[in-house]
């Protein structure tokens, strides 16, 4: 039996700063997850990575990456890609910098 | 030490002109990422979790004091202010933006250094003992050597394409600090009976997934037969690697599969075949590159001033009994500077702290400096004499912790806080042992003590050479880390085994507090070391000190 399908986003990182940046609703990039959109539906979610591929001027290293909702957006499920939304642990340097 | 001629000088130049003109076009739209990324590759720029990483060679481990304070111009112009140096002699810097890149990369042509070849199925930056030219027990300086590897593996057109990757480590010491062993090729400088230069041929060593001990291809080979007989050892791997699976690609597995004899067989004749091709013109060079490296005008001078200020300074003696070793010349010192401070992130420099080393080097150091596998910087030719005031400097910038070889002088890759590859973190586990024990003031009594950690199973902590070796894993969603024993990466390298289940973030420096604890009670005396009661005992003793339960439940 094939695996249920799990809530994901589309993520990459900026073509010119590497910084992760997260595919939203409205076809664009946020450097925010919360302003993601959540993909809830498999065929849906491979025309948005489709979509996001595309976009080859301003991204690099495009995936789907699982996700849950939260009270503001979407928000990680596996430590990694929280880590990306907030940068190394070692220095305040990254996304927790601002 | 080497400086390019204009044959160098042009080629770096002109790879930087090219590849400021990828970076163009892949701003402006006209490469894709799938065709810029092995471009960017060969010229050492990786994406990672949070931004690019610039990864710079610092070929066979040397620098000059000019080329120090380079790289610490670089880390404030174009970056945060910090390198981090690795176990594969290289810095990184890790918040470089695209767009600078070539700029970057065209400051460090300025003191004759590149980025070419850290990435990608290449022959790697060679690495060599960062003790090289000074180290009391030294047969020969190891870097002529390696710097003619460097100038022949350097865009040769056979080896840019390899099934995977390729390290080639260099030593010319009894004592192995370049971990040779555990390279593609490991080169051992020796002398024959009748007292001719040449190398011992080790190959097919390496850790990550499949770690393994490189086995001995030749026992002793003439050095003006290196560069045919090593462009023979890749030239064969090159056509029998495995190319159908990356995880089987690299040449211990070449080895492995085919047995030491068939390789032994097609590398010698490949050996014959290519040798006449050679003609003598690479042992020109090599007669040149090694006036280049010709030892330092040592000077003959008093060293009673430095005993009397060992005397007076506790702090001062404490530091010279661990950050110095033996060094060829009377009266000096091999100056080894920690950059790891307890708490901090091992490898990383700030750029004050390069240009201090830079200045010291300058002042105190014939201008050289090195950089270990073991991620700390040495200053290779110090008179005593100069040692207090170099003590002194070092102590104001932050850099004068005493514990070169100790507990909190880990190895550890920079895991899942920058690489996209990790399946863990290193960083905090590495700052985490370092602080306890520093609390605990007990590194000194534990003495010599090798902490290695890798963030995945790529291995680039050496975790599998370390006396206590980490490994950070992903399990289940949850960083998990496992424990092996016993390994060693000097010229009795071993493996080191797993001790049993992996320990929890919050578990993993409890447990190895047990551990080292543990090993002061089962030690003889205080001068047996770590690894030397893990010989001794074997790894029942030490496994039943990680897992208490389950050792009392056998005892039940």
């Amino acid at each position: 039996m094939a695996r249920p399908f799990t809530p994901k986003v589309v993520t990459a990182n900026a073509l010119l700063e590497g910084d992760a940046i997260w595919f939203t609703e409205n076809g664009d990039w946020s450097r925010d997850m919360a302003d993601a959109e959540l993909i809830t539906d498999e065929a849906h979610g491979d025309i948005c990575l489709l979509e996001a591929q595309a976009d080859q001027s301003a991204v690099a290293g495009v995936y789907l990456a699982d996700a849950k909702a939260g009270a503001h957006g979407p928000e990680p499920v596996h430590f990694r890609e929280t880590f990306r939304t907030r940068g190394p642990s070692n220095y305040v340097h990254g996304k927790q910098e601002a | 030490m080497y400086v390019y001629n204009d044959f160098d000088e042009n080629f770096v130049r002109n790879r930087v002109a090219q590849f400021r003109g990828q970076v163009e076009r892949r701003i402006d739209g006209s490469l894709t990422e799938d065709e810029f990324k092995p471009l960017r590759l060969m010229n050492g720029l990786y994406l990672q979790l949070h931004a690019y990483m610039l990864r710079v060679a610092v070929p066979y481990g040397t620098l000059n004091s000019a080329q120090m304070d380079k790289l610490a111009y670089i880390a404030d112009k174009w970056d945060k202010g910090y390198g981090h140096f690795t176990t594969r002699q290289n810095i990184q810097y890790n918040w470089p933006e695209l767009r600078d890149v070539p700029d970057m990369l065209s400051a460090l042509a300025d003191v004759s250094m590149h980025a070419i070849q850290t990435s990608g199925n290449t022959i790697r930056n060679v690495t060599a003992d960062h003790f090289a030219g000074a180290a009391a027990d030294e047969i020969e300086d190891p870097r002529p050597t390696a710097e003619l590897l460097r100038q022949w593996s350097t865009d040769h057109p056979e080896f840019q394409f390899l099934p995977r990757k390729f390290k080639i480590a260099v030593t010319g010491a009894e004592a192995d600090r370049a971990v040779t062993r555990a390279h593609d090729i490991g080169l051992r400088m020796v002398r024959n009976d009748a007292g001719e230069a040449g190398y011992e041929v080790i190959i097919g060593g390496g850790l990550g997934r499949t770690p393994m001990v490189g086995k001995v291809l030749r026992d002793f080979l003439p050095r003006a037969d290196l560069l045919p007989y090593c462009e023979a050892i890749v030239s064969v791997y090159n056509l029998l690697g495995r190319r159908d699976n990356k995880y089987k690609a690299r040449i211990k597995i070449t080895v492995h599969e085919n047995g030491l004899e068939k390789i032994q067989d097609l590398v010698e004749a490949r050996f014959e075949q290519i040798r006449p091709n050679f003609g003598g013109v690479d042992q020109q060079m090599l007669a040149q590159i090694e006036q280049a490296f010709a030892a330092p005008a040592f000077v003959t001078k008093s060293t009673d001033g430095y005993e009397a200020a060992r005397l007076a300074n506790p702090a001062l003696r404490s530091w010279s009994d661990t950050n110095l070793s033996d060094h060829k010349a009377d009266g000096y010192a091999v100056v080894s500077i920690s950059i790891k401070k307890h708490g901090a992130t091992p490898g990383d420099a700030t750029s004050d702290q390069m240009r201090v080393m830079a200045d010291l080097a300058r002042q105190f150091g014939h201008d050289e400096l090195r950089i270990s596998h073991e991620q700390n910087v040495i200053l290779p030719h110090v008179h005593k004499s100069d040692l207090p005031a170099v003590y002194a400097a070092l102590r104001a910038a932050d850099l004068a912790t005493a514990n070169i070889g100790l507990v909190s002088d880990i190895i550890a890759c920079p895991g899942m806080d920058y690489c996209a590859l990790a399946t863990a973190r290193s960083i905090p586990v590495a700052q985490e042992i370092a602080t306890r024990f520093d609390e605990l003031k007990l590194e000194h009594e534990v003495g010599p003590l090798k902490i290695k950690i890798s963030g995945c199973i790529n291995a680039c902590g050496h975790h599998h050479v370390g006396h206590i070796g980490i490994l950070g894993l992903d399990r289940a969603g949850v960083e998990n880390y496992q424990i092996t024993l016993g390994g060693d990466g000097t010229e009795t390298t071993t493996i080191g085994e797993r001790a049993g289940p992996g320990f929890g973030a919050e578990d993993i420096v409890p447990a190895i507090e047990r551990l080292v604890l543990g090993y002061l009670n089962l030690r003889e005396t205080a001068d047996e070391t770590f690894l030397q009661a893990y010989r001794r005992l074997g790894a029942d003793p030490f496994i039943a000190i990680l897992y208490p339960e389950k050792a009392a439940k056998n005892a039940a």
